[in-house]
């Protein structure tokens, strides 16, 4: 990383993001809270960018801002008494641990990975959309499909749990 | 092109850039950079937002829809009503901007702006021209894809942020609206980028230059489901279920007013706009008119292009009644994603063959002949299977004797 652009770009991302990461747990208001999500996505998008992974970075926008962030939207709109504050949960201290217990592994992580650097356009390697899905459809292309399958699953299960018992009386009966 | 003299407009970054070279020689270099920007503002409001923005979007658009509705449209301000836009936008300037007071006023703020941002941003990627693309980027189209995607976000925060009900209801309805018709959209993409091999725009015009053919007859199918997925997330007329006016109040924007209700409606046709020439870069052949670009400049068979697409959405709006919420839900699911995913199949298959001839030439237009043969039928088919029975030649005004309207004689039943 060298030239001014691009420090100065890293670091109003961070800030970007890590600000909108903290509004994502200080607001009360949970729509608050998911606008901040949104930010947050963004600024990891840009982060993206910043590797040179501009279709990582593309696809980053479109299914977790355009889709994802808009279905918590959604849900959120859907879900009653969406508006209360989360404060006075029993749930603190157990949240408070589990959340110690994740910045630690995540920090072992950190410390424990050689970062290495490449000089050069790292672009002109792997991390092309053609380079992409050649990888997914190549190499990796069991764990792709498991994956498909396994969300198909999931999607099946959420329509027969959404369905009401008038519901299944309908279609017994055409 | 062969020449790039300063005075050869056949492409502009030509002349800005023999200006930009002389002035580095005059100015210092931070200097040069400011005059490269106010130099970008000046042209591409001269040469775009001028006229398309305000002379087709604004104008054009009230003034056909009112030749097509029988009235005359603005025709008070200026010269055949030419200085409407602009009596138009000072008066929404010195309007007051209200917020009601149980709204949150933070987030009513902020989504004007979050809904101007991205109609800029989408520019980036557009080529006008052979050299006149600001970001030539490899995956330009999924670029343009991901920040069309944010407006929603901004319409979702206008809608909730005004603590509406209606406003809300208007909301609800174009998330849900954008999910359902993101799918259709992207795949039909897709089979457009399986045929030119490419998600560069850049890249797209110049296929369909080598191939002397618009992906647009190659893919027909995949243009018209584009049209329709991109005019219901835009919220045109013919699928503006979230803003009814005649269902509820406007929309997500029923507690709007003044500029900040104005930048909603201008960036709804800077959208539209973007969208029409997203389309005719990727469907219509972008700068080029099968040679034709070297006598007109390229940026102006574009505009031309960009404008001929906008017409048409000036056009559904103008003759298509309003669909319900339920029935453009049902649309997109059950017509658009079966054709999308058929169409997809379709376009992919035609790609393999053709890699397996070597991409000749000849093959292309065979391709073109059969997908639009096939895509009429295919449309034709399942809109059979749905129960949808379309009229060929509607044989008389329905309802209007029931209303006691005028029906002409010999015409009746």
């Amino acid at each position: 990383m060298d030239g001014f652009g691009p420090v100065a770009a890293f670091w109003v991302l961070s800030g970007l993001t890590l600000v909108s990461a903290g509004g994502v747990m200080m607001s009360r208001n949970l729509l608050h809270a998911v606008l901040f999500l949104i930010v947050t996505f963004i600024g990891v998008a840009g982060f993206f960018v910043l590797l040179s992974a501009d279709f990582i970075a593309m696809a980053q926008v479109i299914i977790y801002v355009g889709a994802i962030a808009v279905l918590v939207l959604f849900a959120v709109l859907l879900t009653p008494r969406a508006g209360r504050d989360n404060a006075e949960t029993k749930w603190a201290l157990p949240g408070m641990l589990l959340a110690v217990c994740l910045a630690a592994v995540f920090l072992f992580v950190i410390h424990d990975t050689s970062w290495n650097t490449i000089d050069g356009d790292p672009a002109e390697g792997s991390l092309t959309a053609a380079a992409l899905g050649n990888a997914l459809l190549d190499t990796w292309v069991l764990p792709f499909e498991i994956a498909s399958v396994l969300l198909t699953a999931a999607l099946v299960g959420a329509i027969m749990l959404t369905r009401t018992p008038e519901e299944e009386a309908e279609d017994a009966l055409s | 092109m062969d020449s790039s003299k300063w005075y050869d407009i056949r492409d502009l970054s030509n002349l800005s850039s023999w200006i930009l070279e002389n002035l580095d020689k005059v100015l210092p270099f931070e200097l040069v950079y400011v005059v490269a920007a106010l130099i970008g503002f000046v042209a591409s409001f001269l040469l775009f937002v001028l006229p398309s923005q305000l002379y087709l979007g604004v104008y054009g658009e009230r003034k056909i829809i009112g030749r097509m509705q029988s009235r005359y449209g603005p025709n008070r301000v200026g010269p055949l009503g030419l200085f409407q836009p602009i009596a138009d936008a000072i008066k929404l300037i010195q309007k007051e901007a209200l917020t009601p007071t149980s709204a949150d006023r933070v987030v009513m703020y902020i989504a004007p702006i979050v809904f101007v941002a991205p109609a800029v941003l989408l520019w980036a990627v557009i080529p006008f021209g052979e050299n006149m693309v600001f970001a030539n980027i490899e995956v330009g189209l999924l670029y343009f894809l991901a920040i069309s995607s944010l407006p929603v976000i901004a319409n979702f925060m206008a809608g909730w942020s005004g603590n509406n009900k209606y406003s809300l209801f208007g909301a609800m309805r174009i998330v849900a609206m954008t999910i359902s018709y993101e799918s259709p959209l992207v795949l039909s993409l897709l089979g457009v980028v399986a045929i030119t091999g490419t998600m560069s725009l850049a890249g797209m015009v110049l296929w369909a230059d080598e191939f002397k053919i618009w992906a647009g007859l190659v893919s027909p199918l995949a243009l018209v489901i584009y049209f329709i997925c991109v005019s219901a997330e835009l919220n045109r007329t013919p699928t503006d279920i979230a803003e009814a006016e005649s269902e509820i109040v406007a929309g997500y924007l029923t507690e709007y007013s003044g500029m900040k209700w104005g930048l909603f409606y201008g960036m709804d046709i800077g959208y539209a706009l973007a969208a029409s020439a997203f389309a005719a870069t990727v469907f219509l052949g972008g700068y080029t008119l099968f040679g034709l670009e070297q006598w007109i400049p390229g940026w102006m068979i574009f505009i031309g292009k960009t404008h001929l697409f906008y017409f048409i959405f000036i056009w559904t709006r103008g003759t298509l009644p309003r669909l319900r919420s339920d029935q453009l839900m049902e649309f997109a699911w059950k017509f658009m994603l079966p054709l999308a995913l058929l169409n997809l199949f379709l376009l992919i298959t035609e790609r393999m063959i053709w890699a397996e001839q070597d991409y000749e030439k000849g093959f292309i237009y065979l391709f073109a002949v059969v997908n639009i043969a096939l895509s009429v039928l295919l449309v034709w088919l399942w809109a059979r299977f749905n129960g949808y029975k379309p009229e060929a030649v509607p044989m008389r005004p329905r309802l209007v004797k029931e209303a006691r309207g005028y029906v002409p004689t010999g015409e009746a039943n």
